[in-house]
């Protein structure tokens, strides 16, 4: 695992902890930056959070299209493992890499905890 | 939007990295502000424009870090308020080449430009001729070899 800037680290170790998770970022929701990250070797944290933040944008606008608020969490399952995101109030991202099989109800709680910890 | 290339061999690395990182404007030039591709620009005036910024803007960081004592720095992010101008160089065979790429920020980000930005540097690194063609560059050729290359950049 990687380590994250103090302060930061706490809201990280929240969803770290949970069985399953290969890792967890907070991203810069405007320039799809990473600000922190506790991440597994093989994981290109660069990449997931440039991407994610561009998925997040896109999914803003179609959200706001269809008339149906702001977006609260999302969750991404593929057959090799999962991408679950929350976006804070500052408008980071909180941002975890997951097994297949995580307890996805678990990870959401953990993402808006730790949202809330970011602000 | 058309992406025009001098050197034939930057044209797929430029087409790849203006799709995956949706850029609204791109050049690459030498160090010294030959472009030698370039993507979006209409105006040949543009072009010239923005390379000789963009070349001047590296030399003044190359500067700034030299006094610092330290390498040159990897990269250089404006963000405005609706675009981001997003300035780096990359080692190839042919020679130091710099980056400007101009993005929106609505479709894009720093993030994505940078993702993509090393890609694009590892792909112009494996696509550039080996054997750089060293060339001396003539009073009496230069206005003929601009004409040239603006016509080849703007296919007029």
């Amino acid at each position: 695992m990687t380590t994250a800037p103090a302060g930061y680290g706490k809201a990280l170790d929240l969803i770290t902890r949970v069985r399953g998770v290969r890792g967890a970022m907070l991203v810069a929701g405007d320039d799809g930056v990473v600000v922190a990250e506790q991440l597994m070797e093989g994981i290109r944290g660069a990449a997931v959070a440039a991407l994610a933040a561009s998925l997040a944008a896109r999914l803003g606008r179609a959200m706001q299209a269809a008339g149906v608020g702001a977006s609260q969490f999302w969750h991404l399952q593929c057959d090799r493992g999962a991408l679950l995101v929350v976006p804070a109030p500052s408008g980071t991202l909180v941002v975890a890499v997951a097994e297949p099989d995580v307890n996805v109800g678990l990870v959401r709680l953990e993402l808006l905890r730790a949202a809330k910890v970011v602000g | 939007m058309t992406t025009r290339a001098i050197e034939a061999w930057t044209l797929e690395p430029l087409v790849t990295f203006v799709q995956e990182a949706s850029a609204r404007l791109v050049l690459v030039m030498t160090a010294a502000g030959q472009v030698i591709a370039q993507h979006g620009f209409s105006r040949a005036l543009d072009v010239m424009s923005a390379a000789a910024l963009g070349a001047a803007i590296m030399a003044s960081t190359e500067e700034l870090a030299r006094l610092l004592r330290q390498p040159p720095f990897a990269a250089l992010n404006h963000q405005g308020e609706r675009q981001g101008i997003f300035l780096a160089a990359v080692a190839t065979a042919r020679g130091r080449l710099v980056l400007l790429v101009v993005y929106e920020l609505d479709v894009s980000s720093l993030g994505l430009v940078q993702l993509f930005f090393e890609q694009l540097a590892a792909d112009l690194q494996a696509a550039s001729p080996k054997q750089a063609v060293s060339k001396q560059v003539l009073a009496a050729d230069f206005e003929r070899e601009l004409s040239d290359s603006l016509n080849t950049l703007f296919r007029r």
